[in-house]
């Protein structure tokens, strides 16, 4: 396999959820069984997608990028721009093959549990034509070596998952949620427009490499540092829109409205990951500053859903919040520079998560369409396949040893640990850690609620049962692919593995040396000097520059703080998610505390965590009682001012048309009616041509002919 | 009395020619109209076979004839068709008095 | 006075004539039993022509095929029962004015042209032959084309007509 056979399997790929869409769209209410065209397209796409998978990572995994682009505009010469040309086109690097294969396996995955899950629903065809358009958009991002194709179907992945979010529109809610979903994620977008849009008026190309290469180079918007980090944080923007990061994380629980494969779905390995991968996309050209803001936002995303998922009793809901935190965790491994923990743990968690949605969905289909967890208990006897897979996600998602989830979480807090001792904020490596308690604590809380105890609704527990192969074959295979045998050989050390050491590699930053982490800088006296003087000795600064642009990212500092943090992290997060898991078997099943009484206790505390932080109430509010309060402030301005010249200006009006009428009356009237008479007797001529009889205008076209003959010759 | 020539044929082809348009405008019933339409199409073909045996050409025209002999029976089939239609919809085959396009 | 001259003489005069009565009669039967002879006239001008294919591939298609077409079409929309099938025509002034005008141009035209007339070239021994050759190599094609459209055409008038 070479590289142009890569490109043409990409393109295969890419088009054939697409294939799938129009014809399951177009037929599928005719033909019924159509459906399983789309189910044969994705096994197609997922097989393709391994092959693809196998032989980069096997022969491939050092080789460049394989990109292929071709012209699709060419404008030619642009005032103020010069010349402009727009290139689309597709980059296979090691991080889209595994992409490519995290997205094809879960959607296929999806695509079966789907089969039985909804069974009966009365637009059975056109919710897998959706699936497949969904699948398309995103692998349309996942393949893109472009900023203007990333938009097109990140946009693209927005109708979609509008589409599938609001699946059930009959239902107020639903359709609600998907709207807001839409919405809020076009506020992210916005900000993404405006950062291509300055990249586009910098660099004049969209295309990654070329950005880079002239960042490289050391051109950058507006001839400061500061607006490259303005570039990269807005760029950002469309991350935190689409990866449901804090302050915009508002639409992903009510998402939760969709049917619940398509939570898996959306919400575990595709759009939300999506932000996830642009970040990683557009990584080398974020600055120190930029990736100070992420991390930021990133620990603000993994500590608030954490604190308000203890408290939710909506199984759905608490796997959301579950979600936009462990988000919230690979944005802040980003962030702090942890660059293949961060897309590490994007991996691992696809698969848990997705485990652990369409877990939910295995229950709520067993209580028919229960999804409050008070309602449940007592499940596991029930329902043994799927306890023991949601067990298997769980302890992954918590960071037990031998589990994926050990693994990547356990970088990223050994990263963030290092990244404290190193520039002195701490807080995200306290973060983490806290996290980690929370997450740990909340899903044995699900557990413990939901399979063990007593069944608390006899009536439901009754008639619960386990699902069918086709919805239970899914949960395994992902609980599988939750085990740390397919990262790494060493249980305990991910760095050393061949999913870390050899396929993710952290590329090189392309921002100038002064403007990085200080800890990304090989340190070295003289340019430490030469980059504090850099406008005074150009020439010497730039040869420096270019020296140290050849390195690796990471100074030989970082990687000794990342080794000494390895295992005072694993320690301490190992520790945490046992006491997390101890806590609640304490709180759950022991029951040493009465937990009325504590709920009582901590009152405000709890209904805090209960209202989600009142974000929705705030926004509500804010946004929209400012929206409202501007409203009546121009209600009022209408009513009094505006109104009041308009009636003045009526009474005017009125006197000027008394003249005007007279003058109307008599002379404009006169000519009016003469003009209609002349306009009818006009008719009355043209009507005898216009018989409706086809002989007749052939007549009249013989007739012309003969005209335009004597007239032209 | 002088020798045939091309124009001999050619006048009696446009004389065809205006006979076969007179009946397409004029004829009521719709077949008639179809008659005219035959007419035409077997003027423009002497055309053919004229210019063909005088210009020396004589298999290019003749082929251009054939084309247009199949094109005749195709349209006719097709016209027919049509007509049946009509007096299906209107139960009258009178293309004067089938005049909606006035409406 | 040559046989060649008389027969141009004799086909023209068919053709004319009963061309005049396709248009102008007022029953359609007569009118399809004109429209035969002037296909026999048309098909005699193509044989003066050294068309003997043509002038037999007219008579099997017009005489055989869209002239029973046609009286099929006379049949079938009018009553069976009316012996006197009439029909009349309208706009007759403005019509013969106007068409005759337009024949005038035509017929001033065909005349006053130079037409570019070669050498007389003798009458080809086999035209089938020519034609046939020409048929399979230059307009393989069209010749193609135009099975598919007559398969159309059947297919197309079925289902105009079923409806």
């Amino acid at each position: 396999m070479n590289e142009l056979s890569f490109i043409q399997a990409a393109l295969v790929v890419l088009f054939l959820p697409l294939l799938g869409f129009t014809v399951t769209i177009l037929y599928g209410k005719r033909f019924k069984w159509l459906y399983l065209f789309e189910v044969a397209i994705i096994t197609i796409a997922l097989g393709i997608s391994i092959y693809m998978l196998f032989i980069r990572l096997a022969y491939f995994a050092d080789a460049p990028p394989f990109q292929k682009e071709f012209l699709w505009i060419n404008l030619g010469i642009v005032p103020l721009l010069g010349k402009v040309t727009v290139e689309l086109g597709i980059m296979i690097d090691n991080i889209t093959v595994l992409m490519l294969f995290v997205v094809c396996l879960i959607s296929a995955l999806v695509h079966y549990f789907s089969i039985e899950y909804m069974k009966g629903d009365k637009r059975y065809s056109r919710y897998f034509a959706y699936l497949g358009i969904f699948t398309f958009s995103m692998l349309g991002i996942v393949f893109t070596h472009n900023l203007l194709m990333m938009y097109i179907f990140w946009e693209l992945v927005g109708l979609s998952s509008y589409l599938l979010i609001g699946f059930w529109y009959e239902k107020k809610s639903a359709s609600d949620a998907s709207k807001k979903a839409f919405i809020t994620n076009r506020i992210g977008d916005l900000g993404m427009l405006a950062g291509i849009l300055l990249i586009f008026s910098t660099y004049h190309t969209f295309t990654f490499e070329a950005i880079f290469a002239q960042i490289k180079a050391g051109q950058m918007p507006l001839n400061s540092g500061f607006w490259l980090t303005a570039t990269g944080i807005l760029l950002f923007c469309g991350a935190i829109g689409k990866s449901a990061q804090f302050p915009l994380h508002v639409w992903l629980p009510d998402a939760m409205e969709g049917p619940t494969p398509v939570s898996a779905l959306i919400h575990a390995a595709t759009m939300v990951a999506a932000g996830v991968y642009l970040t990683v996309r557009i990584f080398p050209m974020l600055t120190g500053d930029a990736l100070l803001f992420i991390a930021i936002i990133g620990a603000l995303s993994a500590f608030i859903p954490a604190t308000i998922a203890l408290t939710q009793t909506d199984i759905k809901k608490i796997l959301a919040y579950s979600t936009i935190s462990q988000l919230g965790y690979m944005i802040m491994a980003l962030g702090v520079g942890a660059y293949s923990f961060g897309f590490f743990h994007l991996i691992t968690h696809a698969f848990f998560k997705a485990g652990l949605f369409l877990g939910s969905g295995s229950v709520i289909y067993a209580m028919h369409h229960e999804q409050d967890i008070r309602q449940m208990g007592g499940l596991r006897k029930k329902l043994p396949i799927t306890y023991a897979a949601f067990v298997i996600y769980s302890l992954a998602i918590s960071g037990i040893p031998l589990t994926s989830g050990f693994l990547s979480k356990d970088g990223i807090l050994a990263s963030a640990y290092a990244f404290g001792g190193l520039t002195g904020y701490k807080i995200f490596a306290i973060t983490g850690f806290l996290v980690a308690l929370l997450t740990a604590f909340y899903m044995f809380r699900l557990i413990f609620v939901t399979f063990h105890g007593e069944p608390r609704n006899q009536h439901k527990y009754d008639h619960a049962h386990e699902s069918p192969a086709l919805m239970t074959v899914p949960l395994i295979i992902l609980a599988v692919l939750s085990i740390f045998a397919f990262y790494t050989a060493n249980p305990l050390d991910a760095g050393k593995g061949w999913t870390l050491s050899s396929w993710i590699k952290t590329p090189p930053s392309v921002v100038p040396a002064s403007l990085r982490y200080e800890f990304m800088n090989e340190k070295q006296p003289e340019v430490a000097e030469v980059s504090k003087s850099h406008n005074e000795t150009e020439p010497v600064a730039e040869n420096v520059e270019a020296k140290k642009n050849e390195q690796i990212i990471h100074s030989e500092e970082y990687t000794h703080a990342l080794h000494s943090a390895h295992y005072p992290a694993m320690g301490l997060s190992l520790l945490v998610a046992i006491l997390g898991i101890f806590t609640a078997y304490l709180f759950y099943i022991k029951k040493v505390v009465n937990l009325d009484a504590f709920v009582e206790k901590i009152k405000p505390l709890y209904n805090f965590s209960l209202n989600k932080w009142y974000f929705d109430e705030f926004y509500n509010s804010v946004f929209v009682g400012f929206v409202m309060l501007l409203s009546k402030i121009l209600n009022w301005f209408d009513a009094n001012i505006v109104d009041g010249i308009v009636n003045a200006s009526a009474s005017v009006t009125r006197t000027v048309s008394t003249f005007s009428n007279a003058i109307d009356k008599y002379i404009v009237d006169g000519l009016v009616n003469f003009l209609a008479i002349l306009t009818g007797m006009f008719g009355i001529f043209l009507r005898k041509l216009q018989t409706g009889k086809v002989q007749t205008y052939l007549v009249m076209v013989i007739f012309s002919i003969i005209v335009l003959i004597f007239i032209f010759i | 009395m002088q020798e045939i020539g091309i124009a001999h044929f050619l006048i009696v082809s446009s004389l065809l020619f205006s006979f076969g348009l007179y009946g397409v405008v004029t004829r009521k019933n719709a077949i008639m109209v179809l008659m005219g339409l035959e007419l035409i199409l077997n003027a423009a073909n002497i055309n053919f076979i004229t210019f063909a045996k005088f210009n020396g050409n004589v298999g290019f025209g003749q082929v251009a004839a054939l084309f247009v002999i199949v094109l005749a029976a195709a349209e006719s089939a097709i016209a027919l068709a049509i007509v049946l239609n009509i007096y299906k919809n209107f139960n009258q085959v009178n293309v004067d008095e089938i005049d909606k396009l006035r409406d | 006075m040559t046989y060649y001259t008389v027969s141009f003489y004799l086909f023209a005069a068919i053709i004319l004539l009963s061309a005049y009565f396709v248009v102008t009669t007022k029953n359609v039967i007569y009118a399809a039993f004109n429209l035969l002879l002037t296909f026999f006239g048309v098909a005699g001008f193509y044989a003066l022509l050294g068309a003997d294919f043509i002038a037999i591939v007219q008579l099997i298609v017009y005489v055989g095929g869209i002239l029973i077409l046609l009286l099929f079409g006379v049949m079938l929309t009018n009553k069976i029962t009316d012996t006197e099938i009439k029909t009349g025509a309208f706009q007759v002034l403005p019509a013969s004015i106007i068409v005759g005008m337009f024949s005038g141009v035509l017929i001033a035209s065909m005349t006053n042209n130079r037409w570019i007339v070669s050498a007389n070239t003798p009458v080809a021994a086999d035209t089938l032959r020519t034609i046939g050759n020409i048929l399979m190599n230059q307009y393989i094609l069209i010749f193609e084309v135009l099975g598919v459209l007559l398969l159309i055409a059947l297919i197309g008038a079925a289902s105009i007509a079923r409806k």
